[in-house]
């Protein structure tokens, strides 16, 4: 089997996981964190896929991603922060307010 | 990087500059006259939508292919530039007595305004991607404008998780499709997939279908809407009337760029997956709204619906299904505009916000002009003649049947009659039942302005169809392959 395919099917695994994590976790935080790992997942396979092509587009969208990655941490963690202040409580089970 | 390259990106370019100058600018602007900060970016937008007319013809790309301007971006400019601008007015008087009147709102705004553009521009799925976030970051924000208020720090926190949870499958969809095909921008993936299938055909496949989870978040398709009722509800209302239409215009600018033109040598396998989400989204929008009675909530799920009836087009293909999906985005967005306008009117008071459908027994009598507003707004969701929503929801079927999906323009006529049951039901409530809401309304004119010429413009796209069409034909024909 080519290397790459194994990188690749690495990459697959931790988007599972990172899935599996956002629909079973109740804590905002580790919801959180696991879409991170989808999206290094991702990154993951994005540079497999550079080798794969020989090129460097792949290993430049990694660059795109973890920006907006950091943007997406800074004003996600804000949010939960303020809802801790007000609830505290970061379990997504309270957040039942809007129903119906 | 030239000027030329950045004339492609002119109106996203204007509101992207604008918020960060307005972000300074607000720093000098004191605490009680916010209403400055709205007006500057008033100007902002207007400016970008002159730009719109001025560039009105060019066909080219820039950025080494990563964006395009064409007819076809500059069309879904203008609208979203047009529906910012009254969404605006509606702000001044309601973000005021809800005690949201801060600064930042406004280049949020602005920002979130220059994602949504670039996302008719976008010709490279990685732009497709930063335009997401560009625009989901301060609408994330600004779900949870009116914090301590708990609902809306609900909203905004729903609307995150899930936001991204939407953006972890874009992405990675993004990443196989570069592994199958070796390219992200749409041009060459036009190109690639035209020839013999590639090897990993599966990648693809995989990639695509992704790729399409990820945008159907954003546009709130069944069946991954969970999040559209609650967000809807908990944010501002100003902020959901503007998430309600210009969100939708502006993802579904992307699907159609992506689908349409990129993927379309695909279109054997990405039809009925599509067609699939459009009867879902209609059946179960139009379904649970029949339950609602809170008219905020039931707007929510009527969004949905119309993300299905505007996947329909989608389904349909071609430049017919892509000219009724952009008349279809043009007339939903103003009507919604019209109904949220009317909804903000009625809690720009001192009372607590209440959108309970009781609270508009009587209206008819008491606020005719607010009546009328919402009665149109209704009806044009309903699809009645002479409103634009009927010539749109006619262009949807007269598409779909054009590319055999007979059985899902039925569903859509079908789903349609149901969805006079709750559209119906607003009418009735405000001019049969006695109401005891007394609350006095005051009047504002920049609010009044916004309502009326939202109302104006469904009246008039449902008259003026055919022009409106052809300049939208002309868009389709210069876009950028």
């Amino acid at each position: 089997m080519n290397p790459i395919n194994f990188i690749v099917a690495l990459s697959a695994i931790l988007f599972a996981i990172g899935v599996l994590g956002v629909l079973t976790r109740r804590n905002a935080i580790l919801i959180f964190m696991s879409v991170e790992l989808m999206l290094n997942a991702a990154n993951l396979a994005f540079v497999a896929f550079a080798r794969k092509w020989g090129e460097l587009d792949g290993q430049m969208f990694v660059f795109f991603v973890m920006t907006v990655a950091a943007a997406e941490v800074a004003v996600g963690l804000a949010l939960i922060v303020t809802i801790f202040r007000t609830r505290r409580s970061t379990d997504v089970d309270d957040l039942s307010q809007l129903k119906g | 990087m030239a000027i030329k390259d950045l004339l492609t990106v002119t109106a996203p370019a204007i509101c992207a500059v604008g918020g960060t100058l307005l972000l300074l600018l607000d720093l000098a602007i004191p605490r009680g006259s916010k209403s400055t900060t709205a007006w500057a970016a008033f100007a902002v937008i207007l400016l970008a939508l002159a730009s719109v007319p001025a560039q009105w013809g060019v066909s080219t790309s820039g950025f080494a292919g990563m964006v395009a301007a064409d007819g076809y971006s500059l069309f879904v400019d203008g609208l979203l530039a047009v529906i910012a601008a009254l969404t605006v007015l509606l702000t001044l008087r309601y973000n005021e007595a809800r005690g949201i009147m801060r600064g930042e709102f406004y280049p949020l705004m602005l920002f979130a305004l220059s994602g949504m553009m670039l996302m008719g521009h976008a010709t490279n799925l990685i732009i497709v991607f930063i335009a997401v976030e560009l625009l989901s970051i301060p609408l994330y924000v600004l779900c949870g404008f009116a914090r301590p208020r708990v609902d809306s720090e609900e909203s905004a926190l729903k609307y995150f998780l899930l936001g991204a949870f939407a953006s972890g499958f874009l992405v990675y969809g993004i990443a196989l499709i570069y592994g199958a095909a070796g390219t992200v921008s749409l041009t060459e993936l036009t190109a690639a997939l035209s020839g013999p299938k590639p090897a990993d055909s599966a990648l693809l496949y995989a990639g695509v279908a992704l790729v399409l989870v990820g945008l159907g978040f954003k546009v709130a398709a069944a069946p991954f809407h969970m999040w559209t009722p609650d967000v809807y509800e908990g944010a501002p209302t100003t902020v959901t009337a503007f998430m309600a239409s210009a969100t939708k215009a502006a993802g579904f600018a992307a699907i159609l760029r992506i689908f349409l033109f990129g993927l379309a040598p695909l279109m054997e396998t990405w039809q009925a997956p599509i067609a699939v989400l459009a009867l879902l989204s209609m059946i179960v929008g139009n379904v649970v709204a029949l339950a609602q009675t809170n008219l905020k909530r039931m707007l929510a799920y009527s969004s949905i619906a119309h993300a299905g009836y505007v996947l329909t087009g989608v389904a349909a293909g071609g430049d017919a299904g892509a000219s009724a999906v952009l008349f279809y985005l043009a007339s939903y967005a103003l009507t919604s505009l019209a109904a949220f306008a009317v909804m903000i009117a009625l809690n720009s008071g001192e009372a607590d916000e209440n959108h309970s459908l009781d609270t508009y027994a009587g209206l008819g009598r008491r606020k005719p002009l607010l009546a009328f507003v919402l009665a149109v707004s209704m009806l044009s969701l309903l699809g009645i003649p002479p409103t634009a929503g009927f010539f749109g929801k006619y262009f949807l079927i007269s598409a779909a049947i054009g590319s055999g999906l007979t059985w899902l323009a039925i569903a859509l006529v079908i789903t349609s009659v149901i969805s006079a049951g709750f559209y119906l039901r607003v009418i009735m409530t405000m001019y049969m039942r006695d109401g005891k809401n007394e609350a006095p309304i005051a009047g504002n004119w920049p609010r009044a302005f916004a309502a009326l010429t939202a109302t104006v413009a469904t009246l008039g796209i449902g008259i003026l169809a055919s022009p409106i069409v052809e300049l939208i034909n002309t868009g389709i024909k210069s876009i950028v392959r």
